[in-house]
């Protein structure tokens, strides 16, 4: 409630789930109504014991009070039902549009961004806000209904005493305000605290094998244990301080309870009241001053829910990749011809990259692009794949500019092969079949054996089934660039994008796989990177980048004829050995 | 969470304290009721002002001493909690970092982040919940059971009927309970899975136009979650009601036992109402309860989780009866031990849980101190393996490695590894300065020799582009190209001054002038390590002083690289492929 937009923003969310949330109201309205009447019915019980019970009468308020109470049950566990319901299915909708940002996000927010906190945002905090929400739900709407319905019928028996009840609540109100303010500092530094260590954590275990190698394992422990002790402070300070609010709260009502009873006593004693309706009235007080002991113990829990949600929305609320135009094209039977035309980009605007990029790939063409690291190629290939827009200049394929062509349509034309490979957790055939879940068993043995997986496959216990996780798990950095060549082998695309897509792969099963791919890219358009200079010799076309321009282009003899940045780097490569 | 329980012995006094504290202020809850029923019977059947006085009066007082006693057990319970999970998580994390390789292959990060943040939370506010409560609401409930006793022992029997009622319904309702938690959050850890994947996956993901897939893929999973979560609250949303209804009848019962009582002048109509006090009382509390065993429920879901962790034992502990054994065998050894052998293998093989094949088999062979060793082989041939037994990552499934004449297996872990640089295919580095991460395996190390280090390792530019050494470095290293960070990992290795060095294809993203100028310079250092490279390239061994041809696990060829174009059909290959020119 801090921030109004984002409450309106919450109140959107439930929205759909509005015929829920009437009939929760509905429930806790009925129930609290009925919770109210059993202890009426109870003191009109009691007022017949007198000094002789009357029986006659008695015996019917006992019946009506068990089949209230069962009502009451039902109801009850109905609306805990539907409360529950709404909190997850919103939680479950907010993840949802969570997934589907995360996959229309620019790759320039999801490159800038640390993975935990994206990952936290949507798992973490959306659990907080379903247990703020949840709390909310229960308590504060049942507890207003309670206080509410409570207050009529202690108007309905004595308006006095009811007056000084009312009076005196605001105090607590005070007393618990004053404290959340306090508290909400130390719940900050109690969250900051333990999402620094979160991300040690992420860290250290997921790097845990450079740990060992370097021996660090006790001051890795150290300063785990020196992060650990400020959050124990930090939780121990929230958590002590924050429990105060209910002591505090109570003792109030200890104090509103006494006045109830001294008043009803007097009342009694002048003849104002009976016996049994100042039993009802303090069990009255006891109901009216629940619900405000739940609400002010939910405070600091609401507080935290709504920061939660509020980093979900910044989350929802970044802007998504531009939709593809509505008259955009869809590639068909592509020919392959791509132009590059007076490109400028840069990854910010204070470090140039890429100025004035000229380049025209013929169908079929295969280029090369080598320079040293930092030249720029990763990023043509972000260019080309459309990871990235161009800040000036036109990229376009068989004519068409990228920007008007349908963003899968594009991808789907290339095969792209990076130097970091990327497994997910699964079977080495899901992973072989990513593009093409429907693929035959006997595709997928092809695909493996002209990418020379096959090998490394069937050795491995499971073969084709085994589970790898964790990006690989025990698979050496090769035998991952191989189950990554053998998904494009599967797939056949008409252009292919190799990013330094062998450098962990021995050379002779490179040159195996390499003629693998001539055989696969003939006819076809290819991007390739490559630090060996051997597997780009016979390229059509090689590209020599430094600092974001092309310094050099022609093919090998051309480019060694001419004695320059090039034929260094060959000559260091093959010349002197 | 039996097996968790131990730490809480250290903060034994607060767990004696707080619900101490915490039973102190429900006895003084406990005498309100009794002070209402004078109220009435004395106070007001008498029209007795004064008497009435005292009464409030006594009422507030009671009210102050229960808010400082239950402040107290809060303190003491907050605590309790807090240091138990503190310590707990440290345990937790020590655990998983003294796990061996073979262990850290198997573990899934993500979900070990959530057993150290989410799971740890959930147990301390379970242990936080139950300091404060769950000693509490027995002890007003049994409080309220004896001082209904008091009143009248056959009236007072019904509160024994309902709270043993209550009991059943309680333990059922756990017992069906907690194994659907623990579902709920399993399946809270498949979408945490598929989440981190689409953010690391990103690239190939769009490359494969498989983001509709994936958002399918991730409803489903989030609305099996959904269905979980909807089910458990099901079973745990009942317990409340349940209550309500059980108690309620149960003051039905009460006050019908006490209106006969009333009629046989036993008891008086006040006290009927302060056993309707209590038991109203009695509700309150188990109202609390049943919310407190839903929070219980949790803790003790995610504590089965945590003990899951503990379970996973390192299988290199080296223990002192083995050690000694070998040490007698060390003192045979000794004599026919020659001392310029840096590293021994003998008779190795080395097969991974996970595969039916040895990685590497039958290994044998001697390395001189200060010898360059290339190793060079296909994809998969073994070479990382082979190099990973010297550290003791991996333990040899049969024969022996030895370094400096001593078994591997002999020597503190940490000793070993203090010998030994490492730079991983992986070029990993830390969140951190510069600094920080090259002097990551040093003890004590100046900055000249860090520089050293980095120029040594052709690093010293990157230092300079950055900003000097307390540039920094972001997680992963995102700041920087995969050539700037495997430079910067050589470095690391190099500033330990090692007397092992091991590169794993630690050249890959270099360009070949680089790499050869670090080759040059290793060649160099002052210190004269015995060193290995493992590579992929025939031009990174081409001058080491022997050169290991690994092809499927075994040994295809030692010698150097002139012998082995004599000797080795593979080499041969390799090499050839490589330098085309010279073989035209």
């Amino acid at each position: 409630m801090r921030n109004k937009s984002t409450f309106s923003k919450l109140l959107e969310r439930i929205k759909p789930y509005s015929l829920f949330v009437v009939l929760s109201m509905l429930l806790a309205l009925f129930s609290v109504i009925l919770t109210l009447v059993i202890p009426l019915k109870i003191g009109q019980a009691i007022d017949c014991i007198g000094d002789k019970t009357n029986w006659g009468k008695i015996i019917p308020v006992f019946t009506q009070v068990i089949i209230l109470s069962v009502i009451v049950m039902i109801l009850q566990w109905v609306m805990n039902l539907i409360n529950n319901k709404i909190t997850y299915y919103v939680v479950r909708d907010l993840r949802n549009d969570a997934i589907q940002k995360i996959e229309t996000l620019p790759l320039s927010y999801i490159d800038s961004h640390s993975q935990g906190d994206i990952v936290s945002r949507i798992i973490a905090d959306a659990d907080q806000f379903a247990d703020g929400l949840l709390m909310g739900f229960t308590q504060a709407f049942s507890g207003v209904v309670t206080i509410i319905g409570t207050l009529i019928f202690m108007i309905r028996m004595s308006l006095s005493i009811t007056l000084v009840v009312v009076l005196l609540t605001p105090l607590s109100l005070f007393v618990a305000s004053f404290i959340s303010k306090k508290t909400f500092n130390m719940f900050k530094l109690q969250s900051e605290t333990r999402g620094e260590q979160t991300a040690f954590i992420d860290e250290m275990i997921s790097n845990e094998k450079v740990v060992k190698a370097f021996s660090r394992e006790e001051q890795t422990i150290e300063k785990f244990a020196s992060m650990n002790e400020d959050l124990k402070n930090a939780s121990l300070k929230a958590i002590f301080f924050s429990s105060l609010t209910n002591p505090m709260t109570r003792f109030v009502y200890n104090v509103i309870y006494a006045f109830v009873a001294l008043f009803g006593a007097i009342g009694v004693i002048s003849g104002n009241m009976s016996i049994g309706i100042l039993t009802c009235m303090l069990s009255y007080v006891n109901q009216y001053t629940k619900p405000f002991n739940e609400i002010t113990g939910v405070i600091t829990e609401l507080q935290n829910a709504f920061a939660c949600i509020e980093r979900i929305f910044e989350l929802l609320n970044e802007k998504s990749e531009p939709l593809d135009k509505f008259d955009a094209v869809c590639l068909n039977d592509l020919e392959g011809n791509i132009e590059i035309k007076d490109v400028f980009f840069s990854y910010n605007k204070e470090k140039k990259l890429i100025e004035d990029f000229n380049l025209s790939v013929k169908k079929g063409q295969k280029v090369a692009i080598v320079g040293p690291t930092g030249a720029g190629k990763s990023t043509i290939i972000n260019l080309l794949m459309r990871y990235y827009d161009t800040d000036k200049g036109i990229i376009s394929v068989d004519g068409y500019d990228i920007k008007d062509i349908q963003r899968e349509s594009l991808r789907s034309n290339y095969g792209m092969v990076l130097q970091e490979t990327w497994l997910r957790n699964g079977t080495i055939r899901d992973n072989i079949c990513l593009g093409k879940p429907d693929a035959s068993e006997e595709e997928i043995l092809r695909a493996a054996k002209s990418s020379h997986a096959h090998s490394f496959i069937r050795r491995l216990e499971n073969g084709y089934d085994t589970i790898i996780s964790d990006d690989g798990g025990s698979l050496s950095q090769g035998q991952k660039q191989l189950l990554c060549i053998a998904r494009i082998m599967l797939l056949l695309p008409p252009m292919l994008i190799l990013d330094e897509a062998t450098s962990s792969i021995d050379t002779r099963t490179e040159k195996k796989i390499q003629s693998a791919f001539n055989m696969l890219m003939e006819g076809k358009t290819s991007f390739i990177i490559a630090h060996r200079l051997s597997t780009i010799k016979n390229a059509d076309t090689i590209l020599v980048m430094k600092e974001g321009r092309i310094i050099e282009s022609g093919n090998h003899e051309s480019l060694i004829e001419k004695e320059g940045f090039y034929y260094n780097l060959y000559n260091s490569q093959y010349g002197d050995r | 969470m039996k097996k968790l329980l131990k730490y809480l012995n250290k903060y034994k006094k607060e767990c004696v304290l707080a619900p101490l504290f915490k039973m102190l202020e429900a006895s003084f809850e406990l005498f309100l009721p009794l002070v209402v029923a004078r109220l009435i019977d004395m106070g007001i059947k008498q029209n007795n002002l004064k008497y009435v006085y005292t009464c409030i009066g006594i009422m507030i007082v009671l009210g102050l001493v229960g808010v400082l006693s239950s402040v107290t057990a809060q303190y003491f319970a907050a605590k309790a909690a807090t240091g138990f999970s503190a310590d707990l998580r440290k345990d937790l994390f020590s655990h998983l970092m003294s796990l061996s390789y073979k262990e850290i292959d198997n573990l899934t990060t993500s979900t070990m982040i959530t057993r150290m943040t989410s799971d740890v939370n959930q147990t301390q506010s379970g242990v936080n919940m139950f300091l404060r409560l769950f000693l509490r609401s027995p002890f007003v409930v049994l409080g309220a059971m004896i001082m209904a006793f008091s009143i009248d022992a056959k009236a007072a029997m019904i509160f024994v009927y309902v709270i043993i009622i209550l009991f059943i319904v309680v333990y059922i309702i756990m017992k069906t309970n907690i194994p659907m938690i623990k579902e709920v959050q399993n399946k809270l850890d498949n979408i945490l899975l598929l989440t981190r994947e689409n953010l690391s996956g990103v690239r190939v993901i769009r490359a494969f136009c498989k983001e509709e897939d994936e958002i399918l893929e991730f409803k489903k999973r989030n609305d099996v979650l959904v269905l979980n979560q909807i089910k458990s609250t099901r079973v745990s949303g009942s317990l409340n009601p349940l209550t309500y209804a059980i108690v309620n009848i149960g003051i039905v019962c009460l006050i019908y036992t006490g209106a006969i009582r009333v009629d046989d002048s036993i008891i008086t109509q006040g006290e009927v109402i302060a056993l309707y006090n209590y038991m109203s009382q009695i509700l309150v509390e188990l109202i609390k309860l049943a919310n407190l065993i839903i929070t219980l429920n949790k803790a003790l879901a995610s504590a089965g989780r945590i003990s899951d962790v503990f379970l996973l034992k390192n299988s290199q502990i080296r223990t002192d009866e083995n050690a000694k054994e070998n040490i007698n065998r060390d003192a045979n050894r000794s004599d026919g031990y020659d001392t310029d052998t840096a590293v021994e293998f003998d008779n190795v093989s080395l097969r991974y849980h996970s595969s039916s094949d040895y990685s590497i088999e039958n290994i044998s062979l001697k390395v001189k101190k200060g010898q360059v060793v290339g190793i060079i082989g296909g994809t998969g041939s073994g070479k990382t393996s082979l190099v990973s037994l010297i550290p003791r990552f991996y333990d040899a499934t049969d024969g022996r490695v030895l370094v400096f004449g001593k078994d591997v297996k002999e020597y503190e872990i940490n000793e070993l590894r203090d010998k030994i640089g490492v730079v991983p295919q992986k070029a990993v580095l830390f969140k951190g300065t510069i600094r920080e991460n090259l002097g990551y395996g040093c003890k004590n190390v100046s900055d000249d020799e860090l520089n050293e280090a980095a120029r040594l390792a052709v690093a010293d530019d990157i230092i300079k582009v950055k900003g000097g050494l307390d540039s920094y470095i972001e997680q992963n290293g995102k700041n920087l190209s995969g050539g700037q960070r495997q430079r910067l990992t050589i470095a690391r290795a190099l500033a330990k001054k090692p007397e092992i060095l091991i590169l794993d294809d630690s050249a890959s993203a270099l360009d070949f002038v680089t790499e050869k100028t670090l080759n040059a310079n290793i060649r160099s250092l002052s210190y004269n390590p015995t060193t290995f490279i493992v590579t992929q390239r025939a031009s990174s061994v081409i001058n080491a002083d022997i050169i290991i041809v690994l092809e499927d696990g075994e040994i295809a060829g030692i010698g150097t690289s002139d012998e082995l174009l004599e000797s080795s059909q593979v080499y041969r290959e390799i090499y050839y492929t490589q330098f085309e020119e010279a073989a035209k």
